[in-house]
């Protein structure tokens, strides 16, 4: 089985990398570009019947950092 | 004093860590990462800078989960004494050792230069050879330094006397100028800049030096 992870910074945390990114649309002639936030997708191949507590867990202690970061798993 | 000093792969501040404890008068010894226990008799753990993993997944993330770390962790919650510079604060968040994270730089920009720090608290084994307000010149190297903790957790660290040092010119957008935190029981600290870097006239510099005297003297009388 397979599952997707959506790892993005919580609201309200500062993405510069983001801001960086809505800066480059704009020199590129994108207008109305408001906000850029960037985050990271990680795949997993698991073996079957893996549960998505066992995932969250994973989330919980290594993949997400939770001071900062909200995740989403998405069982594929 | 007896001093442990971790090495992860990635590491590349352990030499002058130790270095730096040395001269101050410490014993240290090196650790490996996947050691899973320290030396007997450890009294201070330096978790240094570097690129520990090569900072994938984030800085600090995957050593903060390797097997030396737990042992640190069993240190720091015993009441013993660490000190993490750079990617070494970075672990310590990661282990939540210490409160809040490092992001990217607000600049986006690594910065490597001499920056002033004020020495915010000298109430600590770490600050107690300076004077409270001083002005201190020590480097910075980095991408992730930009400080971020919750409105309570940035309240708490102020009220209990828990920053160690701000910058004088917040190179990288870190909350409230924090340069270095203190554990509340103020027997770890972790700071972005690197006092090793800055402990003998060879360096530029020796601001960093008081730190490791601080140290060696509080920890052999403790």
């Amino acid at each position: 089985m397979k599952a997707r992870v959506h790892i993005m910074l919580k609201t309200g945390v500062l993405d510069p990398q983001g801001e960086a990114v809505r800066h480059a649309l704009g020199s590129l002639g994108f207008d109305g570009v408001n906000s850029v936030r960037q985050g990271k997708v990680i795949e997993l191949d698991l073996k079957d019947g893996t549960d998505e507590a066992t995932i969250k867990d994973m989330c919980e202690r290594l993949l997400a950092n939770t001071v900062i970061e909200s995740y989403k798993v998405e069982i594929l | 004093m007896h001093a442990a000093v971790v090495v992860f792969p990635g590491s590349n501040c352990d030499r002058d860590l130790a270095v730096a404890l040395e001269r101050a008068g410490a014993r240290v010894s090196m650790v490996w990462h996947k050691d899973t226990a320290m030396p007997d008799g450890v009294d201070l753990i330096g978790v240094p800078g570097g690129f520990s993993f090569g900072d994938y997944l984030r800085c600090g993330a995957i050593a903060a989960n390797s097997p030396i770390c737990s042992a640190v962790k069993n240190h720091a919650d015993r009441g013993g004494y660490v000190l993490g510079v750079c990617n070494g604060f970075q672990i310590l968040t990661e282990t939540r050792v210490l409160p809040g994270t490092l992001l990217r730089n607000a600049g986006l920009k690594y910065i490597c230069r001499a920056v002033p720090l004020t020495v915010v608290t000298t109430d600590s084994a770490f600050t107690s050879g300076y004077d409270a307000g001083q002005t201190i010149t020590v480097p910075i190297a980095h991408h992730d330094g930009n400080y971020h903790a919750d409105a309570e957790t940035l309240r708490a660290l102020a009220a209990e006397d828990r920053i160690a040092f701000r910058y004088g010119d917040n190179p990288n957008g870190s909350a409230d100028d924090i340069a270095g935190i203190l554990s509340p029981n103020r027997r770890v600290l972790g700071m972005m800049p690197h006092p090793e870097r800055m402990a003998e006239t060879a360096h530029g510099g020796t601001d960093g030096a008081a730190m490791f005297a601080g140290l060696v003297q509080h920890l052999e009388h403790a």
